[in-house]
């Protein structure tokens, strides 16, 4: 009963990462941008964030840092695409390729490097509850943080104008235009809070849940995001949910390695990856079904035309 | 203030100095960067612009690194040009190494000289079996191809970790986990005496003449590029897109196989961990900087390889890290993408008009 409280803790953690870069891609791609580089955000805001934790001690300014980082790359992202027109895909993968690199040149120094013992923080009373309060009250505030995100966005974007808004430019840029709203920045905004989240999940990869640098640590979390956002067809709540499914998979894995499951590590590392390809294969077979679900201008640039 | 104003039609001229304008601000940011870290800007230039060309061994070594390189891309380009987006040949690059490394194990001392022909195609199936993963889950079930190609990146590099942890391990390798080194018989033959330029050099300047006749000459490379410029167009021609996905990512399967196994029957000589050493993303890179044309490519693809040797000589000779390369590698892409934008609009100072 112990072990299974502590792998529900354990998940509910790992599905808090990829949650957060979740909704950040869904903020992005509410508003119409496809970017693909949230693996390169990612990476930078983790060391960002690891190095910041290092010089000054606190995880907070850590998280900052991180978002920090990942709005720096969301905003150069968005310039080009939005303003300069280039190619969505090319820019992100640049993104991408360019964030693996940067990262691990600037980590170099961080990879031996500690962070201090932290003291676990508990929800005083309701974590004293058998089982329940194992598994879901001694947990790092920004799990709870992103479960009320996550709420947040789902009532932002259903029910208040300004969500609204973000939707309409998501789905027709030309109509929202003629509204009068001003599509490319309200898309370069989007952009950015996409960056931030994104930033965010990777400082807590790398402050929170290894907690330590390695170069390429993002490990394809960044494309799992990506992939969250389709299967979640574009729904806050579902994002949540599917980034805990993944982090049970996650778990799942050590788990098994943990009680000597005779399957070669290598074998349960693939799990997420495989589970990534079998939930696409799953989500993408009614073509229809994704296409009346997904943002209809998402990857279509936008020119005003005065 | 500067403003853009869009051009009638795309700007010749740009499409062909847009590449070299790109570098030349890359080497600005360079410039920057060394002096930023304190170390001397021209010496740190010359890491990467003079050392990897200075000699005949230093050459053959940038053919070593450029050769994967435009292998990868030429496939690449074929996949960018029918709008099939394949960013996992590293995925493909290592299962053509792990293919190409399972036949070259199975040789002895007896073994004749054409067994590094079997390597190769080995390697080739190997690279091409990845690859109809992604083309069958597209057709069958619209699974994107970015996200299934590059998620079996990771489950190829597992499966190279097994083999080389697992069945595959030398045992007299001291514990290492990598295979022995392949059989003499199965090792790529070098061209000359005193570098390690091999035979994978012409096999890949072959392969870059091949695929502009493909490009340019043929009806079906003809045929894959309506469909990725405009859909409908191709549709109505009666293009098959379906023969469009499985051609592309056959082809981008097949050469980043091909690097593969030149890799391991090549420089390395063996199965370890570090077969993936990013070549298959830094190809995305070569195949955008060449402008998915061949000729270009060969060009990129020497440029980006002299990246690679001098971060390696920045790192034994400027102590800074090896992994500038990469950094380099990013910038050179985000400069080429934002000179591109002069292909379409002209720049100009002061108000729109």
């Amino acid at each position: 009963m112990e072990t299974y409280a502590l792998l529900l803790a354990a998940t509910l953690n790992a599905g808090t990462v990829l949650a957060l870069a979740g909704l950040g891609l869904l903020l992005n791609e509410k508003s119409g941008v496809l970017n693909l580089g949230a693996e390169g955000m990612m990476l930078c805001a983790a060391i960002a964030g690891f190095a910041t934790v290092v010089h000054t001690g606190s995880d907070w300014l850590g998280f900052v840092a991180g978002m920090g980082a990942g709005m720096v790359m969301a905003a150069l992202f968005g310039w080009l695409v939005i303003w300069l027109g280039t190619n969505p895909y090319a820019t992100g993968l640049a993104l991408s390729l360019f964030g693996a690199g940067f990262s691990a040149f600037v980590g170099v120094s961080y990879v031996q490097a500690k962070l201090p013992e932290r003291v676990p923080w508990v929800v005083p009373g309701l974590s004293d509850i058998p089982f329940v309060g194992e598994a879901l009250f001694r947990q790092h505030p920004m799990v709870y943080l992103a479960m009320a995100l996550t709420l947040s966005m789902a009532v932002w974007l259903q029910s208040t104008r300004s969500g609204l808004v973000l939707r309409a430019v998501g789905e027709s840029p030309q109509s929202a235009h003629a509204l009068g709203y001003p599509v490319r920045l309200i898309r370069f905004a989007a952009v950015l809070g996409g960056g931030a989240l994104c930033g965010l999940a990777g400082a807590y990869l790398s402050v929170i849940y290894t907690p330590l640098w390695v170069e390429g640590m993002v490990a394809g979390k960044g494309w799992i995001a990506l992939a969250l956002t389709t299967f979640a067809t574009w729904r806050p709540v579902r994002v949540l949910l599917g980034a805990y499914l993944f982090g049970g998979v996650t778990m799942l894995q050590f788990h098994l390695q943990s009680q000597g499951v005779q399957i070669p590590s290598q074998f349960l590392d693939m799990l997420p990856y495989l589970a990534t390809i079998l939930v696409l294969v799953l989500i993408s077979r009614n073509p229809l079904w994704i296409r009346a679900n997904m943002p209809a201008s998402l990857g279509k640039p936008f020119t005003p035309t005065a | 203030m500067l403003a853009l104003e869009p051009r009638a039609q795309p700007s010749r001229f740009w499409t062909w100095v847009s590449p070299a304008l790109a570098l030349l601000l890359t080497l600005m940011l360079g410039v920057l960067l060394f002096a930023a870290l304190g170390k001397d800007p021209l010496r740190g230039l010359q890491m990467f612009f003079w050392e990897p060309i200075r000699s005949g061994y230093a050459l053959g070594e940038v053919t070593i690194k450029a050769t994967p390189l435009l292998l990868i891309a030429l496939g690449l380009a074929v996949c960018f040009r029918s709008n099939v987006w394949n960013i996992g040949a590293e995925g493909q690059f290592v299962m053509g190494a792990i293919c190409a490394a399972g036949v070259a194990l199975t040789a002895d001392k007896a073994s004749g000289s054409w067994m590094v022909l079997l390597v190769l195609l080995a390697g080739v199936l190997g690279g091409m079996f990845w690859a109809s993963i992604t083309a069958a889950l597209r057709e069958r079930f619209h699974a994107n191809e970015i996200l299934v190609s590059l998620m079996l990146v990771y489950v190829a590099i597992q499966l190279l970790g097994f083999l080389v942890h697992g069945p595959w391990k030398d045992p007299a390798g001291y514990n290492f986990p990598q295979s022995r080194t392949f059989e003499a018989a199965t090792q790529i033959p070098r061209l000359m005496a005193g570098s390690r330029m091999n035979l994978g050099l012409p096999l890949v300047l072959a392969c870059a003449v091949l695929l502009w006749v493909f490009l340019f000459r043929l009806r079906a490379g003809f045929a894959l590029q309506v469909g990725g410029l405009a859909p409908a167009a191709s549709r109505y021609a009666g293009f098959s897109s379906r023969q469009a996905l499985w051609t592309s990512l056959l082809i981008s399967g097949a050469t980043a196989g091909l690097a593969g196994a030149l890799e391991v029957a090549g420089p390395i000589g063996q199965l370890t961990p570090y077969v993936p050493a990013g070549y298959g993303f830094a190809a995305i890179i070569v195949a955008f900087v060449g402008r998915l044309h061949p000729a270009g490519m060969v060009l990129s693809a020497i440029l980006m390889s002299m990246f690679y040797i001098g971060g390696e000589l920045a790192q034994s000779r400027l102590g800074l890290p090896k992994s500038i390369s990469g950094v380099f590698q990013g910038l050179l892409l985000f400069c080429l993408l934002l000179c591109d934008t002069l292909i379409n609009y002209r720049l100009w100072l002061g108000r729109v008009r």
